[in-house]
């Protein structure tokens, strides 16, 4: 291969908005599920489910807006996101009262009925959208892609996750650490005992992180529909890197799980460039169950009193 | 010696209880089922031997591993590797641009066997890899883990990972391992035709008597001292640890046994249904077989049997009437067996099966022999009363 040093050099910036993007994505999802992980130990395998939710919410805005009100196409997005998070974010406050907290002091057991609830969920996705893949028309702003140089290509839509990403783990940290329910966050993941005797009503904080991280969940699905078609077992592809990325992160912390998702994500793109997808996929995994090994703790934990 | 034979007994119920296993799959089933229905039967008792192991390895020793599916896969592809080598012999496969070599290797421009299926040209040590393969992997990962303390929710996520690892590894590697349709047009098993009805019923009983085998060890080691250790570590790890035992030792050949045993269901599950693949190894497969031991009660043996039959009963009826209601159904059973049954179906004898057999008995005199074993008290096999959680953190 004759490869100039500005070709070498754009390859490289796409191969790492590549990963930039894969980075997103598992971040989107990571996020919600390492604020339930690290408050409440249960491991959520329904989230995958919550996120289908988000895309389809943001589908049915997507067509409702055409038929009905096509002036304002290029809008819908903002109020399909709004309502993913919302809709999404019902369900899980649902399936809290219905079944997880139900299940608190079994955390093997909450893992194997949020399977049962994912289950379900992909079948009623099914029956109600059907098994073909459905997607969200895209306003045109979303269309087209930004070209710095000749050689360097990165799509809009991708830029736009990227953002959305960058706006939620904000809006997450923010509410996690200034405010007075992200205080009551904090109490209950690192001493729940004295928490609930300074009068902290953890049982209500439980359900609205829970809600909170499945309404996460339907924003990043939303989010999924710019880059990606929507059908009942999209949300379930990524689980098993999520989870991963939440353990390698280490629970209970974010800074750990934006720093795992973004070692994860690169990794894997940078391997693709020169291995195949596949088997950049199992060299990735395989390292991170490694280093799980050397670290079972994860990348960064946080001191916590059980 | 009387120790020996007691402990394999349980006791006169857990005795009872097993032959009335014995017969149901020794006797009744061969004579009643036709030759399809009892193919189908020997493929579900396939599962069983999954489903005990997870009892040993999940409702005794409360590891929880969601990759048994890899342990399966390993048997039967070890298996599947044999059966392929045979059906490939130079002159059946001569039209091929490389006789001798299994057909999707010639496909994908393979022009030599690769050196690991070498060994499978013997049967002697097929049947050896198909419990060691297995139990080797499973040791490794199990040395990785435990010696770390990887424990619970942790644990349960990296064997996902494994079973995903390997699953995209199978199928990624097309020429080595068959891709995703896996290894198939398997034909005889030394000279011996397999697909044939009658071949198909002695294996059905070659893995009746296996299974039934499988069970007797899991008593002798619940029986025993290491099956009240890990009882005692899954209800309190650390005061075991501090008794000064070597936690991590016991867990990992409890995870070796629940291994071993997946992988000889796996090797016969390939020469009852004369194909293995990747559909078998994978994330929902593994869930699944966790399903079979919840249902029948994660502290039975015998009940795993029955929840591996009965699960795998209901998919097919479900598949052949109503596809879509299928995922509904499972949903709903993993859902209702944890929040509801978490000893499953034994559970629910000890709980009201016990009781209504005691009073049938009273009721109609001519039964009163059966009450008093009625009456006994649980042996080792059956559920502790209480605390059927798995206790971790409180």
């Amino acid at each position: 291969m004759d490869l100039s040093l500005s070709d070498f050099g754009a390859i490289a910036i796409m191969q790492g908005f590549n990963g930039l993007s894969v980075f997103c994505v598992l971040l989107l999802m990571a996020l919600g599920l390492a604020i339930i992980f690290g408050q409440m130990g249960v491991i959520n395998m329904a989230h995958g489910e919550f996120l289908t939710v988000g895309a389809y919410t943001t589908f049915l805005v997507s067509s409702l807006t055409l038929r009905f009100l096509p002036e304002l196409q290029p809008y819908y997005f903002f109020v399909a996101i709004v309502l993913s998070f919302l809709i999404a974010g019902a369900l899980g406050w649902l399936a809290e009262w219905a079944l997880i907290s139900k299940l608190y002091h079994r955390p093997l057991d909450t893992l194997l009925a949020t399977w049962g609830l994912s289950l379900v969920m992909q079948q009623a996705f099914r029956s109600i959208f059907g098994a073909r893949e459905v997607s969200a028309s895209m306003p045109d702003w979303l269309m087209g892609s930004w070209m710095p140089t000749d050689t360097i290509d990165i799509p809009l839509n991708g830029l736009f996750v990227m953002a959305v990403t960058l706006l939620l783990t904000v809006a997450i940290f923010v509410l996690l650490y200034r405010s007075r329910w992200g205080l009551q966050v904090r109490a209950t993941v690192q001493n729940r005992v004295m928490a609930r005797s300074v009068g902290i009503n953890t049982k209500k904080v439980d359900r609205m992180t829970f809600a909170l991280g499945c309404g996460v969940a339907g924003v990043a699905g939303a989010a999924f529909t710019t880059i990606g078609s929507t059908g009942p077992t999209s949300g379930s592809l990524y689980i098993v890197d999520t989870f991963l990325v939440v353990v390698f992160g280490g629970a209970a912390s974010l800074f750990g799980t934006i720093a795992s998702a973004f070692s994860i994500a690169q990794t894997q793109s940078m391997a693709e460039f020169f291995i195949s997808g596949s088997m950049a996929k199992v060299l990735t995994l395989s390292a991170v169950i490694l280093i799980l090994m050397l670290r079972p703790q994860g990348l960064f934990s946080l001191k916590v009193r059980k | 010696m009387k120790s020996f034979f007691d402990k394999l007994a349980g006791s006169k119920q857990g005795a009872i209880g097993f032959l009335i296993l014995a017969a149901l799959i020794l006797v009744v089933f061969p004579l009643t089922l036709d030759a399809f229905r009892l193919n189908m039967v020997g493929k579900y008792l396939t599962y069983a031997f999954v489903a005990v192991g997870l009892v040993l390895c999940w409702g005794y020793g409360g590891i929880l591993s969601l990759g048994q599916g890899i342990f399966f896969g390993l048997g039967g592809y070890c298996m599947a590797m044999f059966l392929k080598l045979e059906a490939s012999d130079p002159e059946s496969t001569r039209i091929q641009s490389t006789p001798g070599i299994p057909d999707f290797m010639d496909w994908n421009q393979l022009t030599e066997l690769p050196l690991f299926w070498e060994p499978f040209h013997s049967f002697g040590f097929t049947l050896l890899a198909v419990v060691a393969v297995p139990v080797l992997l499973a040791f490794i990962v199990g040395l990785a883990m435990f010696k770390r303390r990887v424990g619970d929710v942790y644990f349960s996520i990296v064997t996902q990972a494994i079973a995903a690892i390997l699953t995209i590894l199978i199928i990624g590697q097309q020429g080595l391992t068959g891709g995703v349709n896996g290894i198939t047009d398997l034909r005889t098993l030394m000279g011996w035709d397999i697909r044939s009805h009658e071949a198909k019923t002695v294996l059905y009983f070659v893995g009746a008597f296996l299974l039934l085998a499988c069970i007797l060890i899991g008593r002798f080691i619940l029986a025993s001292k290491l099956g009240r250790l890990l009882m005692a570590m899954r209800d309190k790890e650390e005061r075991v640890r501090f008794s000064g035992y070597d936690v991590a030792s016991f867990k990992i050949f409890v995870f070796c046994v629940a291994a071993a045993f997946s992988g000889i269901g796996g090797a016969l599950f390939t020469l009852q249904v004369g194909f293995m693949s990747p559909s078998f190894v994978g994330i929902v497969p593994s869930i699944e077989m966790v399903i079979f031991a919840a249902v029948g009660g994660r502290m039975s043996l015998l009940g795993a049997v029955y929840g591996a039959l009965l699960v795998n009963y209901g998919k097919t009826v479900f598949s052949e009437s109503f596809p879509e209601l299928w995922l509904y159904f499972m949903g709903g059973l993993f859902i209702a067996v944890v929040m509801y049954f978490p000893n499953g179906l034994a559970g629910l004898y000890q709980s009201h099966g016990r009781k209504w057999l005691a009073r049938l008995g009273r009721w109609r005199p001519k039964a009163r022999r059966a009450e008093p074993v009625a009456a006994r008290p649980a042996p080792s096999s059956t559920p502790e009363p209480t605390s059927p959680a798995l206790e971790t953190t409180p």
